[in-house]
């Protein structure tokens, strides 16, 4: 017996036909989702300006703007010129852990709000619905409003300097991590809730000993992974007065201090890196220590 | 026989049960040590950052004093509406555009800094941390650069938010890539195909769902970073948002808070709507 088809079997015809047909329709499907696209971003260039000729025209300045920035850096007197390039390292290093302290108090701040609220977002802890609801659009909120915008309108309020910058990180830290832990209290396992409601719990007593025991350790990570970006944030707080190294790094860059840019860019990347990585670290360990139970 | 509990047993179980009641003195240890050093951190924090009771309870007068001049939202005249519902357009479309051709470009790049496909130690560490330090910069810095190259305008904007998600492109699709099953590519392989048949018929038809539900979540997200693009002149609406804060316009500044929260709504469910249907009903 052999393999071969009879491709004028009209049974096997019929269904080449059908998967003609099936394939056309798809192709045609792709074809037209291709033209919506293509129509999106034209009306999108038309709408950035973008101009390819202006573009071309001065790109070189791009590779231009990084040579500038770049120290010279002779090994003949490498010490020197390094003391050069850093020289103001003392006070980029103090800016740096006012920007760390930001991140960091804004993240616990944030933390606290977002822990606070989570639960009367939760839809299987929520008591009443409409709080439920209004908990849940403050909470949405608070995070799409971004922080900058925040840090702008609490620069006017608080004045100049840092408090500002903690408040809005702080803000946007709650919306954010109130809809993850929600989102985290709502996966967990009821049983224990049910247990404590049947001792006659209160709504706190069954908050406290049957959901955070199990939500802790998911809460700290997310808390870590949120101080990291955090720190990204805080860095640019600056910008509009709001503390940390980007006042420095604004005034650099407005100014053509070219070495200065890197120099602090430099730090703040290094710093950024650090961070990731220790923070990563710390997220295994304690999720592995949930795993390990 | 009755469940009542007499004195006498009940110091009994607890006496027999001590250590599993007390816990392990070294968790408690542990637990009070990081708490002690997370609050301590945290108070030396607030006396640092130039933070006094007085200052907060002044600020937070002001900032009751704003909102109510905030109500109710009003652009202050029509055309003065039509310039922020432009402005809106101009953002929208720098995140779009931004975000498209920042996949596009980070296409092959992720294909380079993935280690299944180029196998290669060093490319994969460069690709890698140049991918890193490009993503390291906040798309707020790349603005102030690229506006040194192309002028102020959204252009540069656009190409702010580009660069930026150029290294989270990157990194998100070499780690798709790494994580796609092997056995397509070696059945191509098996029936002849040559390394760009493997990419082609192994690889892209296994990544390509979760690039495209990465790229809409990412225009999600940067039409949120690219209002605020325009608070160092790179476009949009952030310049308008700026400055009616600074000159203290509060009704336009709710006006247009209230249309960023709108467009952000609308794209979220567009962009939800995309994505279930492109990959179906599974979550990524």
């Amino acid at each position: 017996m052999t393999l071969a088809i009879d491709r004028s079997d009209p049974a096997i015809a019929a269904h080449a036909q059908l998967y003609r047909r099936e394939m056309a329709a798809r192709r045609l499907r792709t074809l037209l989702g291709a033209a919506i696209f293509l129509a999106c971003v034209i009306l999108a260039a038309i709408g950035a300006e973008v101009d390819p000729a202006r573009f071309a025209q001065n790109l070189w300045r791009f590779p231009k703007y990084i040579y500038e920035t770049l120290p010279t850096l002779r090994l003949s007197s490498l010490g020197a010129d390094l003391a050069e390039w850093y020289w103001g390292l003392k006070g980029w290093l103090k800016l740096l852990w006012q920007t760390l302290l930001i991140a960091y108090v804004g993240t616990v701040l944030g933390a606290i709000g977002g822990f606070l609220l989570c639960f009367t977002a939760a839809a299987n802890l929520g008591r009443s619905s409409w709080a439920r609801w209004a908990t849940r659009r403050f909470l949405e909120f608070c995070r799409t409003v971004p922080e900058i915008v925040f840090a702008l309108i609490f620069v006017i309020a608080f004045g100049l300097g840092p408090l500002p910058g903690v408040l809005a990180i702080a803000i946007h830290t709650m919306g954010a991590m109130g809809k993850l832990f929600s989102e985290v209290v709502e996966n967990i396992d009821m049983k224990p809730v049910d247990g404590l409601t049947a001792t006659g719990a209160g709504w706190w007593q069954t908050i406290r000993f049957a959901v955070v025991p199990q939500v802790l350790s998911n809460f700290a990570s997310y808390a870590l992974l949120r101080f990291e970006i955090n720190v990204r944030g805080a860095s640019i707080m600056g910008f509009v007065g709001a503390g940390g190294i980007g006042q420095d790094l604004i005034e650099a860059i407005r100014k053509f201090y070219f070495t200065d840019v890197s120099a602090i860019l430099l730090l703040i990347i290094v710093t950024v890196m650090l961070i990731d990585f220790a923070t990563e670290r710390l997220r295994h360990t304690l999720l592995s220590l949930e795993h390990g139970k | 026989m009755t469940l009542v509990l007499s004195l006498s047993d009940r110091a009994a179980l607890i006496a027999r049960h001590k250590a599993a009641i007390d816990g392990s003195l070294k968790t408690k240890l542990i637990t009070v040590a990081v708490i002690g050093g997370l609050v301590g951190l945290f108070v030396y924090g607030l006396t640092t950052l130039e933070t006094s009771l007085w200052k907060i309870i002044a600020g937070f007068g002001n900032l009751g004093s704003f909102v109510a001049l905030m109500l109710p939202p009003d652009p202050g005249s029509f055309a003065r509406a039509v310039i922020f519902v432009k402005a809106l357009f101009e953002t929208i479309a720098i995140a779009f555009l931004g975000t498209i051709l920042a996949a596009i470009l980070a296409f092959p790049l992720g294909f380079l800094a993935a280690k299944n496909v180029v196998a290669n130690r060093v490319v994969h560490f460069f690709a890698r941390r140049s991918l890193d330090t490009v993503r390291g910069v906040d798309a707020l810095i790349w603005a102030l650069i690229w506006i040194n190259v192309v002028g102020l305008g959204p252009f540069a904007g656009m190409l702010a938010i580009m660069t930026s998600d150029l290294g989270a492109f990157g990194k998100l699709f070499s780690e798709a890539i790494e994580s796609a099953d092997r056995k397509p590519v070696e059945g191509v392989a098996s029936v002849g195909g040559g390394k760009a048949h493997e990419i082609r018929f192994g690889l892209i038809p296994q990544v390509l769902p979760v690039i495209a539900s990465q790229v809409l979540y990412y225009i999600e997200s940067n039409t949120r970073s690219s209002t605020i693009i325009g608070i160092v002149g790179a476009g949009g609406i952030g310049l308008h948002l700026a400055e009616t804060i600074r000159t203290l316009e509060w009704q336009q500044v709710s006006f247009l808070i209230l249309l960023i929260l709108a467009a952000v709504t609308a794209i979220d469910f567009l962009s939800n709507k995309l994505r279930f249907a492109i990959i179906g009903k599974r979550a990524v």
